[in-house]
């Protein structure tokens, strides 16, 4: 017998905002968050623009003041992911080392999982650049790499290797909020989020832990990082890019590319028993979650680059996560999908709603908040996941974006009722996730 | 409470040591050292000039067709070599009745090695000096011109995953996860965990890595992680000696083969052993250290013990993470006897060695050969040793096998190896532990 698992935290970051408030605000407003790129001259890296995070968005705001000097090794990725755990406890009126240092913790602290995807996290290169410069005197093609390995490298802090290691994510969340139970880094580009929500699911589920944080967070707003997105041709052109605001179009007909964005989604699991025995709020509880599935794509003609025009790994993970939940496609009443705004990818995930709900799908809203925040890599499935959590919540989907000649069957934009959401999502390599829930007392 | 049993069928390893299973263990079992000058890239000014490398391996020679995986990275050839061992020891490749959607996998890969050469010419082309800042313009002129497409999202850490999948049409669960020192070792235990629940018949598990390139190199330099034996590279990884200064970095891979015993004796497989145990904690202390008590690794320990529903006394050998380096091994040194050592009688703490003395430090890989060790010294009754474990201190005072392996495959006891407990401990306080028992 499985315990069951509340989702009762949300901390989503993006370039709409911290916090579910000025996310959903935004979201329901239909606000585009993409602009063109801010922290670096992006327009001739191949795709000018980025949905970036608030530009007052300062990680010290989220750690306790004996944590503020710790912030100095960590790398966006990492201020990403500490704010959005900071929110999401905070959200779940969870008593932590991080929310209230002096205060009785909610849940001891070795009943505590973490589970955070990450991305390749990339350098930053005018640090990286002014150390390496220091051994390149005459110019790009005079770097010295014995002059490097004498005297150069030392022009890096000793701790550099350590904002950049994947699994830094969780390890700061779990230092700042004591959590000593099962951690995990979970690295499987846009899937990483949905895998790692997946993760604490289990383990919450098997009895080794109470609480767990789960999610993602990402930035790719690098010029390395960047590059190495837009070399896949996932992403908006300059041409394309000329109004940034209704540049990303999922599921439209018009769809020509994504755009990259910064942030995630920290949410908190916790076993439906103990969250009652901690004097938690019933209608504070966001959803339940009643099912998980991953799956593989293989698909040979792109080496895995790009789903299946079918998105049969899609389907097999959706229906893994439907069936754990005991439920037919007919009880999903709304969809939050991976949604990029690529045709390569809105293609099979069309596809793959259309196996999965054939004509009813013309009434199922699918939402694509891609639209508005951008691709959040790792980031992007607990994104997703604090937006579906949220519309349960408010009994109110957000605004469909950027959409005005939908591909066939994607025009739905309300539904009967609100009481399931499914949220799946894929991603370069061919990894699927999918997480169904279900309201609060429903 | 019943759990289906886990079961080892196929295990493959492409190490500094060599590319299959016997070789590699002969060399373990005799003390060999996979170290020597690093090639890879010209380190010889760097603080540390050598690594253990794989040395003298061809991807292509064990893949059905190389077109496939066309420019992968290192670590993906690695993981190539390994699972195309482990499929083959497994019977899997007669076996055309598994369903590809119950076939899963869960990698601990890290990521692909960064095209240096581009890069540092990238950004120094943008280097604006007076601003000291890249200037994005002058960066994407020469970074879009020499930068390789395929290259690049090659580095991505799900790679070596999406090539398995590719190679073995594996379309069940899959995951990689990256916890620095301890990826594989937990990526065995989760997959573990994949099949208990059911919902995977087979899978595919153990992980990949290589940060010999330079920026790797310079990160652990900085962090004065490495050894700088210089001198003598093939005596430098020496845990658990008094004067031992630092890691060795390797590189590599190992895949095993899981399933549940149900499935594996319905096949007519041959079991190697069962993963009987697995324990994953949080330090939670510090990014920059291990808790002194070592709390994260003593619990990891104690709950791949109880996992397993043994005792501290069941365990024959302790496959250690043993990194050489001054705080680890004193630290795991101290998280092993308080779970193992009965009142103050360290002789009831059962052997320890660390095989990083001889191939090095894998990283993402290490947890993944330790393993494929643990079940070789059950298969064989013999325990590799801890190389260069020349100068004993009093604080490390464990019976570490040093110099040489132990043989006790004709012991009068309980005769030969039982059960095995391996540790990987990832920096920032990922602590994981599993238990091999013979099947």
């Amino acid at each position: 017998m499985s315990r069951r698992v509340y989702l009762t935290g949300v901390g989503p970051v993006s370039g709409l905002g911290l916090g579910i408030q000025s996310n959903w605000d935004g979201l329901c407003a239909g606000n585009s968050a993409v602009t063109p790129v801010r922290a670096f001259d992006a327009s001739t890296i191949g795709s000018p623009v980025a949905a970036e995070a608030p530009e007052d968005f300062k990680v010290r705001n989220f750690v306790p003041k004996t944590y503020r000097k710790a912030t100095k090794v960590m790398a966006r990725d990492i201020e990403l992911a500490v704010a959005a755990a900071d929110l999401a406890a905070r959200d779940a009126g969870l008593v932590t080392k991080g929310t209230d240092p002096d205060g009785e913790p909610s849940y001891a602290p070795d009943r505590v999982g973490c589970h955070i995807g990450a991305g390749l996290i990339a350098a930053d290169l005018d640090e990286l650049t002014a150390a390496l410069s220091a051994s390149a005197d005459d110019g790009p093609e005079s770097f010295d790499i014995h002059h490097w390995g004498r005297e150069g490298m030392n022009h890096l802090t000793p701790l550099w290797l350590l904002k950049y290691l994947p699994n830094m994510l969780a390890c700061h969340v779990t230092i700042i909020h004591d959590t000593q139970g099962p951690s995990n880094t979970i690295t499987c580009g846009e899937a990483s989020g949905g895998l790692s929500i997946g993760e604490s699911m289990r383990v919450i589920q098997r009895g080794q832990a109470d609480l767990c944080f789960c999610g993602g967070a990402e930035s790719k707003i690098n010029p390395m990082a960047f590059l190495r997105q837009v070399m896949t041709g996932r992403f908006v052109n300059d041409a394309d890019a000329a109004d940034p605001a209704t540049a990303v179009r999922p599921f439209d007909q018009s769809a020509v590319g994504g755009a990259l964005g910064e942030g995630g989604g920290i949410v908190t699991l916790e076993c439906a028993d103990s969250y009652e025995q901690r004097g938690g709020d019933a209608e504070k509880v966001y959803a339940e979650v009643l099912g998980f599935g991953a799956s593989q794509t293989v698909h040979r003609q792109t080496k895995n680059r790009t789903p299946d025009a079918e998105g049969r790994g899609i389907v097999n993970a959706v229906r893994a996560a439907l069936r754990e939940a005991g439920l037919e496609p007919g009880a999903v009443d709304f969809v939050v999908p991976f949604g990029l705004g690529h045709p390569d990818w809105d293609g099979p995930e069309a596809a793959a709603l259309r196996t999965l709900f054939g004509d009813r799908l013309a009434c199922v809203p699918v939402l694509a908040p891609k639209a508005n925040v951008g691709n959040l890599g790792a980031g992007s499935g607990g994104f997703d996941l604090c937006v579906a959590a949220q519309a349960l919540k408010e009994q109110k989907l957000p605004a469909v974006t950027n959409r005005p000649t939908p591909l066939p069957g994607l025009g739905a934009t309300t539904a009967e009722k609100l009481d399931v959401a499914l949220v799946f999502a894929t991603g370069l390599g061919g990894q699927n996730t999918a997480i169904v829930l279900q309201r609060a007392n429903a | 409470m019943s759990k289906p049993k886990i079961v080892i069928t196929g295990m493959g390893w492409v190490t500094p040591l060599g590319h299959d299973l016997e070789t590699v263990w002969a060399g373990l079992l005799s003390g060999q050292s996979g170290v020597d000058r690093t090639t890879h890239f010209d380190a010889a000014t760097f603080p540390t000039t050598f690594s253990a490398e794989v040395k003298d391996y061809d991807w292509r020679t064990f893949v059905a067709d190389p077109t496939l995986h066309e420019g992968i990275g290192l670590n993906t050839s690695f993981a190539l070599g390994a699972a195309a061992q482990a499929w083959k020891q497994a019977g899997l490749a007669d076996y055309p009745t598994l369903d590809p959607a119950r076939l899963g996998l869960y990698l601990g890969a890290g990521e692909g090695s960064l095209d240096f050469d581009n890069y540092a010419k990238s950004n120094l082309a943008g280097w604006d000096a007076e601003a000291r800042a890249i200037d994005g313009k002058a960066w994407s002129a020469t970074a879009t011109a020499v930068m390789d497409a395929t290259r690049e999202i090659e580095q991505e850490p799900n790679m070596p995953l999406a090539h398995l999948a590719l190679e073995f049409n594996a379309q069940g669960p899959a995951y990689n996860c990256l916890t620095a020192c301890a990826a594989s070792t937990q990526a065995i235990g989760e997959a573990a965990h994949v099949l208990q629940r059911g919902d995977a018949d087979v899978m595919l598990t153990g992980g990949c890595h290589t940060m010999i390139h330079p920026l790797g190199v310079t990160g652990f330099n900085r962090l004065t992680a490495l050894s700088n034996r210089n001198d003598d590279p093939t005596t430098a990884s020496r845990p658990f000696s008094h004067d031992r200064d630092g890691f060795v970095m390797g590189e590599g891979a190992g895949i095993i083969v899981l399933e549940t015993e149900e499935h594996a004796k319905a096949r007519g497989a041959t079991i190697l052993a069962e993963v009987a145990g697995y324990g994953s904690t949080a330090d939670a202390y510090r990014i920059t250290d291990i808790h002194p008590d070592g709390r994260g690794g003593a619990g990891a320990m104690q709950q791949a013990l109880d996992n397993a529903g043994l005792k501290p006394a069941d365990v024959d050998w302790i496959a250690a993470h043993g990194t050489s380096t001054k705080e680890n091994d004193s630290i795991e040194t101290r998280a092993i006897k308080a779970v193992f050592q009965q009142g103050d009688d360290v002789a009831s703490v059962p052997p320890v060695s660390s095989i990083k003395s001889m191939m090095g430090h894998l990283i993402a890989a290490a947890g993944v050969v330790q393993a494929i060790a643990a079940v070789l010294a059950i298969r064989d009754g013999k325990l590799p040793p801890t190389a260069n474990l020349t100068t004993p201190s009093p604080e490390l005072d464990l019976d570490y096998i040093p110099g040489t392996a132990r043989d006790l495959s004709s012991d009068s006891g309980r005769g030969g190896v039982h059960v095995c407990l391996s540790n990987s401990f990832g920096f920032g306080g990922q602590n994981d532990t599993l238990v091999l028992r013979r099947a």
